[in-house]
């Protein structure tokens, strides 16, 4: 089986290739990368070629942080649902957080996902395991099984770890299995029955806030916790520009601590939340503009190691209720693509370095072998138009929930296949 | 010449000229309070929904009477007698409403921004009676109404707010309504219970009452929640009450004719001293009168001026 993908404009960080190229994938890998026209011969006559003028062809994005629902919600989203949206979005691997119903802090529960996800043989899915049995935050979960059913790191994400002696430990024991805790980093004290940053809008609205402090505190106390234990922690969704400053100072020293940012708090702010549009309701939550610049900063330095969506889809029941009452989250994959390019467009960050931000930094920091098109690996490519310009339509998402608050917003970039060890699992012609 | 917007849902929405034509017509039904039969026609075979998911014996019986005096069919319905005990969704229970042709639905809520949810999804026009933290705009009304009967204007006039500004949907509707009508605003309150960036609205902060109260025409001292000390925001009323209470001493600080307002209920003694609010000074008694004729100008506004006759 061989797919011939010509005239495309290759962009693989992890190789430094950014030019144009032909690819032959064979057997779901890539067999040759070769510049345009020299993959020849009598062996690729008849065999189906793609053709990508105009476009990107790039390793296929993964997302590190997602939540599927399933077990537990299946009416939010399902492995199914989610897949479909991942491939729609140009994912081509996710992974998957604990916070399920039961909660993924044992082998039987990754289990169950990796055999729904083998059995949709859709997209790539890693499960994360739980950082505390329950994410209660009590007791650590059993991370060497977890490991070993196939997690790919700890996290009590939506939960953050309050109990800083339960993450001094944490740190320490995820050691011995070498992977990074993933922290939602939030003082719950301070963020108590708050539903959007606090600031001038939670002022007008009469909406209880959740100051940014509460995140800089627990970013900066993991970090405390960093050199004696030597864990790796990942900040999830980082949304203050003080956390970046903390985050930035802490790689300066050497620590072993990354970051990832999601695209909405890298293009929206607090005022999203006037008229109480709940899609616009994230935690952590929407911050200033002062943030906004911050975060960029950190695109634009490196000190925000990668993009992932923190995609939290949720019913229109839990979305189309009183503010304070709504779910946190947001659909986040099928937007990914242009609101990252949309820092391409404000030359925050580069092409290329848009796309090692979705590709090549996640694979490093989780020590994934993806993320690349290196000649032998498997053939995970999205094929995208940078250029294409078109309005978000939600209702149009592959996702089984629609909240997003970009509907209506005119964007360009629009993924036209994604291909997951070379098969086709979404192409915008049959879409 | 009707009102800008089809809602009540705050003062935000309303311009100089629509509180201006609330508050004349506001004026010109007061007197129907007064007489022996007191009930005009404007409003009769139109049916008006109070449903309030927050207990309330002023507002909602302001509005009842309010209705009733136009002849409107008055229905209240109670959070706690109404299906949301059973579960049933806000959008649902309104829309359920909805479908029994009620001409106004009047809505106090605990959740800031609710009525705004439901201006989204029926048709019927809405009056926020009161959503969580966020506005009251007919109280907002009844105390323009107020003072604007005993100065004779408000553009100009300086007034204080005491007390907790955080958790006020009273002080956010008369900071909008206020500032709109001209007027300046200072609010007074220990630093817990001011919301952040609150001077961005352009409202002056202070944590001093016997100070702040030198020169402003107006001090409305807003009811301090009982539950705000269990919550940590409060050290103990006793040491609310020394600084913030409205006393005959901090008040030999203000000027000789200030007029004191208050939105009820009152706490007597934590916030404002007995012998004040009963005071010359005080105009308390005449905000709830107000307070009926400028719902009854609501909803006259709202849905009767067209063919009704406001004697």
């Amino acid at each position: 089986m061989q797919t011939l993908i010509k005239n495309g404009h290759v962009i693989d960080p992890a190789n430094q290739i950014n030019a144009s190229f032909d690819i032959l994938i064979t057997d779901g890998k890539i067999e040759a990368i070769k510049p345009p026209g020299k993959i020849t011969g009598s062996r690729i006559k008849n065999i189906p070629v793609i053709d990508a003028k105009d476009c990107v062809v790039a390793p296929g994005f993964c997302d590190m942080h997602v939540h599927f629902r399933e077990p537990g919600h299946e009416y939010k989203e399902t492995i199914e649902t989610g897949s479909a949206s991942a491939a729609a979005g140009g994912f081509s691997t996710v992974a998957v957080m604990p916070n399920t119903f039961p909660v993924n802090d044992n082998r039987s529960v990754t289990e169950l996902i990796l055999s729904q996800a083998k059995a949709i043989n859709l997209i790539n899915i890693l499960p994360i395991g739980a950082i505390s049995k329950g994410l209660k935050g009590e007791t650590l979960s059993d991370m060497g099984e977890l490991k070993e059913a196939g997690c790919i790191g700890y996290s009590d994400d939506g939960r953050p770890v309050m109990d800083s002696e339960l993450m001094r430990r944490a740190l320490e024991y995820s050691r011995m299995f070498d992977l990074p805790c993933i922290q939602h980093s939030e003082i719950l004290d301070l963020t108590r029955d708050g539903s959007m940053n606090e600031g001038i809008v939670s002022t007008e609205l009469g909406l209880k806030g959740m100051p940014v402090e509460a995140e800089d505190i627990m970013v900066f106390r993991d970090i405390c916790l960093l050199p004696k234990t030597g864990g790796r922690l990942h900040v999830a969704h980082i949304s203050s520009g003080g956390a970046v400053d903390l985050v930035r100072q802490a790689k300066a020293k050497g620590l072993p601590v990354t970051c990832e940012v999601a695209p909405h708090h890298f293009t929206l702010t607090e005022e999203a939340c006037r008229n109480y549009d709940t899609n616009s309701k994230m935690s952590p939550p929407l911050r200033t503009e002062g943030d906004l610049e911050l975060i960029k900063e950190g695109l634009r330095d490196g000190t925000i190691d990668i993009i992932a969506t923190d995609h939290a889809p949720h019913d229109l029941a839990d979305k189309q209720v009183e503010f304070s009452k709504a779910c946190f989250g947001i659909v986040g994959l099928e937007t990914a693509l242009p609101l990252t390019l949309k820092m391409v467009d404000e030359k925050v960050i580069s092409l290329q370095k848009a796309v090692d931000l979705l590709t090549h930094q996640p694979c490093r920091i989780f020590n994934l072998d993806k993320g690349t098109l290196g000649v032998g690996k498997n053939a995970d490519i999205v094929i995208f138009n940078p250029k294409t310009k078109y309005i978000i339509e939600p209702e149009k998402f592959k996702s089984r929930s629609k909240n997003s608050p970009y509907k209506g917003w005119k964007v360009r970039g629009k993924v036209i296949h994604t291909l997951v060890a070379g098969k086709s699992v979404y192409s915008a012609n049959n879409s | 010449m009707p009102l800008s917007n089809k809602n009540i849902l705050g003062m935000k929405g309303l311009s100089k000229s629509d509180i201006e034509q609330i508050l004349d017509t506001a004026d010109s039904f007061k007197e129907i309070s007064t007489r022996t039969i007191k009930k005009v026609p404007t409003l009769r075979g139109r049916t008006i929904i109070n449903l309030f998911f927050e207990p309330s014996t002023r507002t909602r019986t302001s509005f009842e009477i309010a209705g009733k005096r136009l002849s409107a069919d008055v229905i209240n319905i109670s959070g706690s007698n109404s299906s949301a005990t059973k579960g049933e969704n806000l959008i649902d229970t309104a829309r359920n409403l909805e479908a029994m042709n009620p001409d106004i639905l009047v809505i106090r809520h605990h959740c800031s921004g609710a009525p705004q949810l439901l201006a989204e999804y029926v048709n019927s026009p809405i009056i926020n009676a009161g959503d969580g933290s966020h506005e009251h705009p007919s109280q907002a009304l009844l105390d323009l109404l107020t003072i604007r009967n005993h100065k004779g204007y408000l553009e100009g006039l300086k007034v204080l707010i005491v007390g907790d500004i955080k958790h006020s949907r009273v002080a956010r509707s008369n900071i909008q309504a206020m500032q709109t009508m001209g007027m300046k605003v200072r609010v007074v309150g220990p630093p817990p219970l001011i919301p952040v960036e609150l001077e961005r609205l352009g409202v002056e902060v202070s944590h001093n009452l016997s100070e702040s109260i030198k020169d402003v025409d107006v001090v409305m001292v807003l009811r301090i929640q009982l539950e705000r000390q269990s919550q940590g925001l409060l050290s103990s009323l006793r040491e609310y009450s020394n600084y913030f209470c409205l006393t005959s001493k901090v008040l030999a600080q203000a000027p000789e004719h200030i007029l004191i307002i208050h939105p009820g209920p009152v706490n007597r003694g934590i916030e404002i001293a007995l012998n004040v609010m009963e005071s010359s000074h005080s105009l308390i008694l005449n905000q709830v009168t107000n307070g009926v004729a400028v719902r009854m100008a609501l909803f006259y506004l709202l849905l009767g001026e067209k063919n009704a006759n406001p004697n």
